[in-house]
Parts: C-alpha cells; structure tokens; sequence
C-alpha cells in the first residue's frame, strides 16, 4: 500500500507503524465523574467497521509525524491521508 | 451410517453404493430453543456438545456460506496447549483432551495426528521464559519437555543452528501437540451434529435481531426470520460486523492472517517447528505440503486477504530458520480474518442482551480451541454458567482490570 503523505507525496507503509482508529485522539476529560467508564470504552473498545475506516499512521522511517489515513477496510483502498496535527487544530 | 474398517471393506466389495450423505439440508423451521450463527468449527462443535452433553433438542446452525468457508478453512492446522497463563493453559488442556479422543466421539476420521511442537530457543533469557512456560503447562497436566541444542539436532537436523544472529539454543517441546485435517474437524461436528437432530442451515445470512425489551426473540435472516430463545454467535473474524447488528461494540479488532502452503514433498518435517526469534512456524501436511504462517498484517482489514510485505516477511523468517526451505516452490498463499482482542485471549460469555451469547475473540488460536470452545460455549447457553475452564473469557475482564495477556503488550491487538 502506499500512503499519500500531504508534505512528502506517495510513501510505501511499510515505512509506517500503525495505531488505530482515529477516535483514540479524542481522550476523555480525566476530571469528570464518569472518567474511569469513559477510559474503559476509550482504550477497549472500538468501532472496528467493515468498510471506510479513519485511522492513525506514524511515519517512523520518515518525518516521523503522524497522520489520520482514510482507508476503506474491505478493499485496502486508501482514500486520503492529513497530517494528524491539522485534524486536531480543525476539531478544536 | 456408522464408519468402521468393516464398513470400509464391505463398501469395496460391494461398489460403494451403501455410502449416504453426511448430514441434510433441511428447510429452516419457524423456530428454535437455540440458534447458532456461524457453521464453522466452533459453531458446529458448539451444536454437537449442545445436543450431545446437554440433551438440548430444539438447534438450529445457521451458516452464511457453506459451512467451514471462513476461518475453519483458512487456518495452519495446528493444535497444541502451551500456554502460560491460568486463564488460558487449563482451557486449551481440556480442548487437547478433546482433540485426543475426538475420532472416537465423533466417530469420523478427522486425521488427528499427536506429532509434537518444538518451540526454538535462541537466547539465554528465552530459556529461562520457557522453562517458566513449561512449569505452567505441567502444572495443567499438559506435559513439557525442555531440549538442549543437541537434542533438537537429532530431530531436525535442517535447521539452521548456527545463524549469526539467532543460533537455536535449545527448545521446549510439547509432544502431545500436532495437527488435525481442518475440514475433517467441520465435517465431523456436522454429521455428528446432524445424527442428533440439529438442523444445519447453509447459505443463510443473519441479517439482523429481533430484540424487545432488552431480551433476543430470533434473527432475521435471508431466508426469513427463525425465532430462538437463545442466539449464540459464533462467527469468527465477522465479530464486529455481527454484533453490531446488535448494537453492541466489542474490545476487538479485525485484521487479516495470511498462511502459506508448498508443493507437496516427501516426508521432511516430522511435527510442527516455531521460529522463536522472528514470527516463523512450519508443518508438513500429509498431502505433503509445507505449512507455514506468520504475523498478521498490521491494520484493520476485512479483505481476507493480506499484502506482500507479510509475505516477504514470513518467507524471511523461513529462510533464516531452514534454508533448505528456498529450495520448495510456494503453491498458494490466503488470508482470513481474526478477531484481534485488546488482551490477545478469548471472550465466551453472555450479552447485556438477556438470550444473546458470544464466543469470539480467537485472535490467531482459534482452530486448537475448537473442541473446547464448542463444549464450553454450549455449557454457557444450556446452564447459563461458564464452564470451569472458561470462566476468566469474560467481556468485563477488562473494567476489571483482569486481561488475560499472554504477550504482555497491552490493549494494542495488532502486537498480540
């Protein structure tokens, strides 16, 4: 598969490692009464969906920046990468 | 029809025309006591043990494709109990039991064949974390044997002891281990599923549930709905997709496991070998092919399929350990779809839903744990109780803070 980086073009994934959905950038707020339930779905439980898929790459062997790859999980289709900084600045 | 060597011998003498098929292909009825979703090993097992062990009457087997298409016919073949965690050890010793009587209760030849495993040792402190694995394996009465180098040189000579990197030390071996005839273990649960009434539904897709009130009423289908009183499911790598259905999110996974066979050759490799310094193992089936897997692929995939990179890998590892290996030519390559857990272990347990079970989770160890995983699944559907060797593959073991995690990585499934 090769991963479309915004700022260095088409990388082959075997210079990335992978974490998961993009949802685990969301932490939940520790300070809140219901935070140790929210922690438990947040790090065991996952949507884990049959088709497009909204995940998280790091370029280790690269600019070492993480990215949110869009991917569709039945075909191995990818559909879009953004740097994960960005996705984070435009959520706030 | 029972099989026997008598049997054998009077059906050659007479033409063969006294064979009769292995179950039917009955029409579903309207509804069932208990409804299975998934015809493959665990769910088929799961039906034989239900109306064997537990005297229920009233089962339906509902399978999407045809039954045994999805992991039970992608898998590497290996059972083995070797594990080291109290959780997990005495459940796969029960299912080793199993699987060595198994042709004898089901009465069908599912080549169940005891050849050993050795899992290779290549550094000091690997020797010490598989004594320690050996002593828990005692411990559950599964037998372990640790060998020194010149041990594993008489036995297999191939190997290559003196890599550079990696020179094998030493192996800890499990004799009772091997491997079994994948489709003859489906096979098998389904004629004896269907001797004892249980109705066998090939290409029927579930669809959705019915569920009121917080308590499962049936499923729909493409064949129209089937009422149950109890569902359990038991679809392997389609988890995920399944549960939804019943709006629940599970502490899973889905990744693609690729696996790999040569052509057929003369006998060379007399049980089943485990790289231990790289993700490498290796079987010979008795058509003759070299069996071989490794690591998954490292992201989310319901493709069952895998990509090269996983290829060049495995291949890499095969090369590091048994050179000769070079010398085969590779005759097929698959994938299949695990569930990959957030601990690496299993879930057999109820629902929030009252009347729906799960037995999912099986991360890359799903075929050894066939036998078991059937008995212990229908333990759970007739009495409502885990069984006594499955009674830490709960959902709530992770609010808990009980994981069972074999490889100590935490909740990041593609390491397990």
């Amino acid at each position: 598969m090769l991963i479309p980086h915004p700022l260095l073009g088409l990388r082959d994934s075997q210079e990335f490692t992978y974490l998961g959905d993009a949802s685990l950038m969301q932490r939940p707020d520790a300070s809140l009464d219901n935070a140790e339930a929210a922690f438990c779905d947040y790090v065991f439980l996952r949507d884990n969906p049959a088709g497009v898929h909204r995940e998280l790459w790091f370029h280790e062997q690269g600019d070492r920046s993480w990215l949110v790859v869009t991917r569709d999980t039945t075909t191995h289709e990818i559909l879009g990468a953004e740097l994960a900084s960005d996705v984070k600045g435009a959520a706030k | 029809m029972k099989f026997s060597g008598f049997k054998v011998v009077k059906e050659a003498l007479t033409g063969h025309k006294g064979w009769t098929q292995l179950w039917r292909s009955p029409e579903p009825k309207k509804a069932y006591d208990i409804v299975i979703v998934g015809g493959g090993g665990h769910g088929l097992a799961t039906a034989y043990y239900l109306a064997k062990v537990y005297g229920e009457l009233s089962i339906a087997v509902l399978e999407k494709g045809w039954i045994g298409s999805g992991n039970a016919g992608r898998n590497t073949t290996i059972i083995r109990s070797n594990y080291l965690l109290p959780g997990n050890q005495p459940f796969y010793e029960f299912s080793m039991k199993l699987w060595e009587n198994l042709e004898q209760d089901t009465n069908f030849n599912s080549m169940v064949s005891q050849r050993s495993i050795i899992n290779l040792i290549h550094s000091d402190g690997q020797r010490d974390a598989y004594r320690r694995r050996g002593n828990a394996m005692m411990l559950s009465d599964a037998g372990a044997k640790l060998l020194s180098r010149d041990d594993i040189k008489r036995m297999v000579p191939f190997l290559n002891f003196d890599n550079a990197r990696f020179p094998i030390k030493g192996g800890l071996m499990q004799t009772r281990a091997g491997t079994a005839r994948h489709d003859g273990v489906v096979w098998g649960y389904a004629r004896g599923a269907d001797q004892r009434g249980v109705d066998i539904i090939q290409n029927c897709e579930v669809t959705g549930f019915k569920i009121e009130n917080g308590k499962v009423l049936g499923v729909e289908t493409s064949r129209g709905f089937i009422g149950a009183k109890k569902v359990g499911v038991s679809v392997a790598g389609s988890s995920g997709r399944v549960m939804e259905k019943a709006g629940m999110r599970l502490p899973i996974e889905s990744y693609a496991l690729q696996a790999f066979v040569s052509e057929g050759l003369k006998p060379t490799i007399p049980g089943v070998i485990t790289f231990g310094a790289g993700h490498f193992y290796v079987s010979q089936s008795d058509k003759g092919g070299l069996v071989f897997g490794g690591d998954i692929d490292g992201y989310n995939s319901y493709a069952q399929r895998g990509n090269l990179p996983v290829v060049e890998d495995v291949l890499e590892g095969g090369m590091a350990l048994m050179p000769m290996i070079g010398r085969a030519r590779l005759l097929r390559a698959w994938g299949g779809l695990v569930d990959m857990s957030m601990d690496g272990s299993p879930i057999i347990d109820k629902t929030g839903i009252e009347g729906l079970y799960f037995n999912g989770a099986w991360n890359y160890g799903g075929f050894k744990a066939t036998p078991a995983a059937g008995y212990t699944f229908a333990h759970l559907l007739a009495t409502d109780t885990p069984h006594e060797t499955a009674t830490a593959f709960r959902f709530d073991r992770f609010n808990r803070g009980y994981v069972i995690d074999e490889k100590g990585v935490g909740a990041q499934p593609n390491l397990h």
